[in-house]
């Protein structure tokens, strides 16, 4: 995550410059083109009124005599020279707004990619520690106060600094001393800026953090809301609501007010300015005090008037700069955490022997392109450049294993236990004794502190990740579903997999019936996590996803907690029928699964304490005995 | 929908009439400060006195003085006004939430309230702050400029009549363009952050099954999806300005152009330097007030979707309603099901429960068994009137539960729901949820009886002990234990236990039931279980197979006669028959 030990400015400071970067080399053509064309078009279009005070000079000078034909040349020639600046002027600008719709979303899109790519690659770990919400809020939160900025804030803020930039030198070039009276004012207006749009800012930061506490405080009481109803708690309910909710609006009126207050003082500073700038330019007029100035001109009514109206420009420029702080307080903030996301250290991966694909030639593996349905570890030894071929069984060694997901706290001591390809192993024990974080460092979510874990006798450290995770089939107690059909979502155990090979991993695992009489049977779109299916039809549904990615190895953590025993006892013949020659893991808090394990480990705070078969153990007459006769409590 | 969301203003309808109020004393003076600082440049040009140029100062002064009077209250009225309908209508949602009956609560989702009560309202009220500054301002803005314009240019000002119809065409073409597809492009953006939400709840099933880069081409395609759909409509609005640009750039050239001739040939006298360089600025005003106008109504339209969503809430009735002459003694908790039928909504294919006669005598121990869909639920949650039956009559102390006074009602019969919910807070501030004013001992006798007292008391903080959100600090058993001590401190005539003992061992169920026995023999207990063991004791256990009874009876009587009991006990009791005696 990000050091905080910098001054806060100098860190914003470096987030505007590495937005600014990454934008540049979203679009590394199109960056400098749209720059240009807003540049382009700010100088352009404050150009015009030269032009403008000109042809109104001339007018000035000649109105009396009304003579038409004398000055006609003289005018028309200004004017087209202002049509062509304008035409310029709005080529540029249709560009650049075209051009900036594109980046801006474009630029969205690629930040979205990153984070999502990002995040896919982040260790099982970050989400354990992270709360959900607060990742989420990347994508809505975070994108959306950038969206305001990119699109809106950076090319306001490039045409404000121009027009300001120029007209300045504009008014240098007229005279010295009102450019530094419109100096002064400016001054001024900055200084109204920081106080008012700071406060506003920061009421603004406050009010979306308050806004995350009312989303908070919302989604719990909405979750518990049956509870809320049945113990008649409305009331309570309303009054705890009530607080959070004026707190709300509290800061939200505070921000903005702020907000809505600094325009119209700071136009009025304007106008008072211009006022000023008037009565000095009069008092100058009359003093017939000599002027300084980059063009030499000496001080008359055609240099006054103009400097009126360049006031008035320079303070609508310094207006609208002062529209955007808030947005670019937001965006900053914003973009601050999503390259928190970003800058994420990905899940690290140093294995090197892959699954593959392999056939028996003569009493001997060798590996082969087409599915034969046998697979072996392809194991390449860099001592000597050869490579060694291990057929895939499923036998699975836990050697002294000892684990902590926090130094200082082990959660698991010297675990040591084997598992024979085909073999039934099974976790019993309470909660926090261990049973997850064995599966957990199965599948090197989390990888071991000290011991050695190994996978037909290959340490699990050097297989790849993907392809040992390939090799293994889980089922946890909270079933996932993704937004698709039905059949899309057991065809997530193996993307290849034909309709009639889903709807028989669907048989074999009980799921077929009741999906049968969904309204579209396996077409029937599931979404908001299968919220439309009860949670047992959501466990035999991930039963049958394992069930057709068809690994040597299973590991099923409570996978059938929210099945009544009545359908888990249909459903046990499709389980007996799934865990036939695979070996598998097992993790139940109904001991009537795991009994006819082939062992049965009992953990108690990270250590095995008991071992052995259901008979076995019930003969020792200890803790597994105590649970199994009701009179331990498992949980 | 309107009249609807117009209900929430209340107390600031003041600010909200203010606003615009004030926002017309801002306009007013903006339009006339132009026209005296031409004035004023007129003055300088003919060489006037310092003292001209100071009273017109002061004069302006004053003026920017009241201006940003009326802005700056104009502001801050506007801002209580907006947050302060936002916070009605936030306050509204929830307090009309509340009277939501379970069926009402089903049809919403969660996270589609949470929405709808924090970005949905952000999206109202920022277009109703455009709605009260603007809707005065750009009409008053548009009409001054008018008439200055043809006040100070006459003729000159036809050249809007061309101008502004064709800024409003366009302005017209780009919204109607934009509408659609903005609103389709909101539904796709919820879908992709949707599947966001969907990866990182699911990542382990990512990351089980090597999906990632499967997730990834997946969110790739859909990002592509928004981002081509966004850039269409943003394009097309991206219109707006360069089209404004070249109605303010033709109006300039033809003022300077043929007001230059007009000026010149009529020597003055149709139309002076002062008239014209007073056109230019209000061709500025009112081609800007167009814009604005053409901004609000895309915001007006953006933020309509989100209305809509809102006064969904508000508008739906809660299909429970107190009686109107409302029945407040609970006599006592006998429970009486007349040819009760059920489903959940109207258009339900399948009845939830059909053809129910029970009759349950005040006191009595009843257990509750069948397969999942079997609607066991279902059948108790019509007893506290968590939902009203389709057909028939649910009576509870011989009365019709539709004639209590609910809160009357479910402070008698308390239920302990399937999907238990403790809230953050403390365990007393939980078990309060029971009985507002219980005293420590109470509170520690209803955990006594719920046995949950013992493991309280091995926390460090005890009673005090912080519960986190959805009770993820305190194991599956224990956190239904607390929920029974919960429902036990409200003293109910009848007890239900909706599955609420699963996660308890068999030996600390026993242990509760035993306690219900010696302590609340007086109260009705009804008792849903999966495992027969939790209701083979009861005096009465009710066997539902397909939202119908299909037998009731004792435990031995069942055993001989119910072939599902049975079925359900052998299966549970297969190798251990010897090791539920207690």
């Amino acid at each position: 995550m990000s050091r905080n030990n910098t001054p806060k400015t100098q860190a914003e400071k470096g987030i505007l410059l590495r937005l600014m970067k990454t934008l540049w080399k979203f679009y590394p053509v199109m960056m400098p083109v749209v720059v240009f064309c807003i540049l382009f078009s700010a100088v352009v279009s404050s150009i015009p009124s030269i032009f403008m005070q000109k042809i109104i000079a001339a007018v000035e000078q000649s109105w009396k005599t009304g003579d038409w034909a004398a000055v006609s040349g003289q005018i028309l020639g200004l004017v087209s020279v202002l049509v062509v600046f304008y035409v310029l002027s709005l080529l540029a600008a249709f560009a650049f707004n075209q051009l900036m719709a594109i980046i801006t979303q474009g630029s969205l899109k690629k930040l979205r990619e990153k984070m999502f790519n990002g995040m896919e690659d982040l260790p099982i770990k970050y989400f354990d520690t992270h709360n959900h919400g607060d990742v989420m809020s990347y994508y809505t939160n975070d994108i959306d106060t950038l969206r305001q900025m990119i699109s809106q804030s950076f090319p306001q803020l490039m045409i404000s600094a121009v027009t300001v930039i120029t007209v300045f030198s504009i008014m240098l070039y007229y005279s010295l001393w009102l450019a530094l009276v419109v100096l002064a004012g400016v001054t001024v207006m900055i200084l109204v800026t920081r106080k008012v749009g700071g406060a506003s800012a920061k009421y603004f930061i406050r009010q979306q953090q308050s806004i995350a506490r009312t989303e908070g405080f919302v989604e719990e009481m909405m979750n518990g809301q049956k509870v809320v109803k049945v113990f008649c708690h409305e009331r309570e309910a309303e009054a705890d609501f009530d607080r959070i909710n004026d707190a709300l609006y509290s800061d939200s009126e505070k921000a903005n007010r702020y907000a809505n207050v600094l325009m119209p003082v700071l136009m009025n500073i304007g106008n008072v300015l211009y006022v000023i700038v008037a009565l000095v330019g009069g008092v100058l007029l009359l003093s017939g005090a000599p002027n300084v100035s980059i063009s030499g001109l000496a001080f008359s009514i055609s240099i006054v008037v103009p400097f009126l109206n360049m006031t008035k420009q320079f303070c609508g420029n310094v207006g609208q700069v002062s529209n955007q702080v808030n947005a670019v307080v937001m965006g900053l903030a914003g973009a601050k955490r999503i390259f928190a996301l970003i800058d994420e250290q990905p899940e690290v991966d140093d294995g090197y022997v892959t699954l593959v694909n392999a056939k028996e030639v003569d009493g001997q593996l060798v590996e082969c392109e087409e599915h034969t349905g046998i697979w072996a570890w392809k194991h390449p030894h860099s001592a000597d450049g050869s490579v060694t071929y291990t057929r895939l069984t499923g036998d699975v060694r836990l050697f002294d294993v000892d684990f902590a997901y926090e130094p200082g706290k082990t959660v698991l001591h010297n675990v040591s236990l084997y598992a024979k390809p085909g073999q039934k192993v099974a976790f019993v024990g309470s909660t926090g004794a261990g049973k997850t974080t064995i599966t957990n460092l199965l599948n090197r979510f989390y990888d071991i502190a000290d011991g050695k874990i190994r996978y037909d006798g290959i340490n699990i450290n050097k297989i790849k990740k993907a392809d040992l995770r390939r090799s293994l089939g889980i089922v946890l107690q909270d079933t996932n579903l993704f937004t698709g059909t039905v059949m899309d979502n057991i065809r997530y155990g193996r993307l290849d997999a034909s309709d009639d090979e889903c709807i028989a991993a669907a048989k074999l695992a009980g799921a077929h019936d009741f999906i049968t009489r969904l309204p579209k049977g396996y077409e029937t779109p599931l979404s908001g996590n299968g919220a439309n299916l009860s949670q047992g039809q959501r466990q035999l549904l991930a039963i049958a996803r394992a069930a057709v990615a068809d690994p040597p190895v299973m590991i099923l953590d409570e996978a059938t907690s929210s099945i009544d025993t009545r359908t888990e006892a249909i459903v046990q013949k499709g389980m007996d029928a799934l865990m036939k020659g695979r070996t598998v893991f097992v993790i139940a808090h109904r001991l009537s699964t795991v009994k006819n394990s082939d062992a049965i480990m009992v953990l108690e705070h990270g250590r095995i304490i008991e071992r052995g078969n259901h008979d076995d153990l019930i003969q020792q007459k200890g803790t597994y005995y105590q649970l199994y006769t009701g009179a331990l409590e498992l949980e | 929908m309107l009249k609807q969301l117009a209900k929430s203003i209340r107390e600031y309808k003041k600010s909200s009439l203010a606003t615009p109020i004030l926002v017309s004393g801002e306009v007013v003076l903006e339009c006339i400060i132009p026209f005296i600082i031409a004035n004023l440049v007129n003055e300088i040009k003919a060489g006037c006195s310092i003292g001209t140029i100071a009273y017109y100062g002061i004069i302006l002064v004053v003026m920017a003085a009241l201006s940003l009077t009326f802005g700056a209250l104009a502001g801050s009225a506007c801002a209580t006004a907006s947050c302060g309908f936002a916070r009605n209508l936030r306050k509204d949602m929830f307090y009309r939430i509340q009277t939501y009956s379970f069926e009402n609560i089903d049809k919403f989702s969660t996270s589609s309230l949470v929405t709808r009560l924090t970005t949905d309202v952000t999206n109202v009220q920022n277009a109703y702050m455009m709605i009260i500054r603007t809707a005065i301002r750009c009409p008053l803005m548009l009409l001054f400029a008018f008439i200055m314009a043809f006040v100070m240019g006459g003729k000159m000002a036809v050249i809007f009549l061309l101008v502004v119809p064709v800024l409003g065409f366009g302005l017209f073409w780009v919204i109607r363009k934009t509408m659609p597809l903005f609103k389709r492009v909101f539904k796709k953006y919820d879908a992709l952050n949707n599947s966001v939400q969907e990866n990182i709840q699911g990542m382990r099933v990512v990351k089980s099954y090597v999906r990632e880069d499967f997730e990834k081409k997946k969110f790739g395609a859909a990002a592509q999806d928004v981002c081509a759909d966004f850039t269409r409509a943003e394009r097309i609005l991206a219109l707006n300005n360069p089209l404004m640009q070249f109605c303010i750039y033709a109006v300039m050239v033809f003022v300077l152009s043929f007001g230059s001739y007009t000026v010149i040939t009529s020597q003055g006298l149709q139309l002076d330097v002062g008239q014209m360089s007073a056109l230019l600025t209000y061709s500025f005003q009112i081609l800007s007030s167009l814009m604005m106008v053409s901004m609000v109504f895309v915001m007006i339209t953006m933020a309509s979707e989100s209305a809509k969503r809102i006064v969904e809430v508000l508008q739906e009735e809660s299909a429970l309603h107190n009686p109107k002459a409302p029945v407040t003694d609970v006599v006592d908790g006998s429970i009486d099901f007349d040819n009760v039928s059920f489903q959940y909504s109207k258009g339900a294919e399948r009845m939830a429960l059909s053809g129910i006669n029970l009759h349950i005598h005040s006191g009595e121990t009843i257990g509750i068994i069948g397969g999942t869909g079997s609607s066991k639920s279902s059948l108790i949650q019509l007893i506290s009137r968590l939902y009203d039956a389709t057909e028939g009559t649910v009576r509870v102390g011989g009365v019709d539960v539709r004639e209590y006074d609910l809160e009357v009602l479910r402070n008698q019969v308390a239920v302990v729901l399937q999907k238990n919910v403790l809230f953050s807070g403390t365990i007393k501030e939980n078990l309060r949820w029971g009985d507002q004013n219980a005293t420590d001992e109470q509170l520690v006798e209803a955990c006594k009886l719920a046995q949950a007292d013992d493991f309280i008391r091995q926390f460090p903080k005890g009673y005090d002990t912080y519960i986190e959100q959805g009770g993820t600090n305190v194991s599956g058993g224990q956190k239904q234990r607390l929920c029974i001590a919960r429902a036990l401190l409200k003293k109910p005539k009848i007890l239900i236990l909706d599955d609420s003992t699963s996660a308890v061992d068999t030996r600390t169920d026993a242990l509760i039931r035993k306690a219900f026995r010696e302590y609340i023999p007086e109260t009705t207990k009804l008792i849903i279980a999966q495992r027969t063991a939790s209701v083979q004791d009861a005096d009465r256990i009710i066997v539902m197979d397909g939202g119908a009874v299909s037998a009731v009876g004792t435990h031995e009587e069942l055993l001989q006669t119910s072939p599902i009991y049975r079925e359900v006990y052998t299966s549970q009791n297969k190798a251990g028959d010897d090791n539920e005696q207690e």
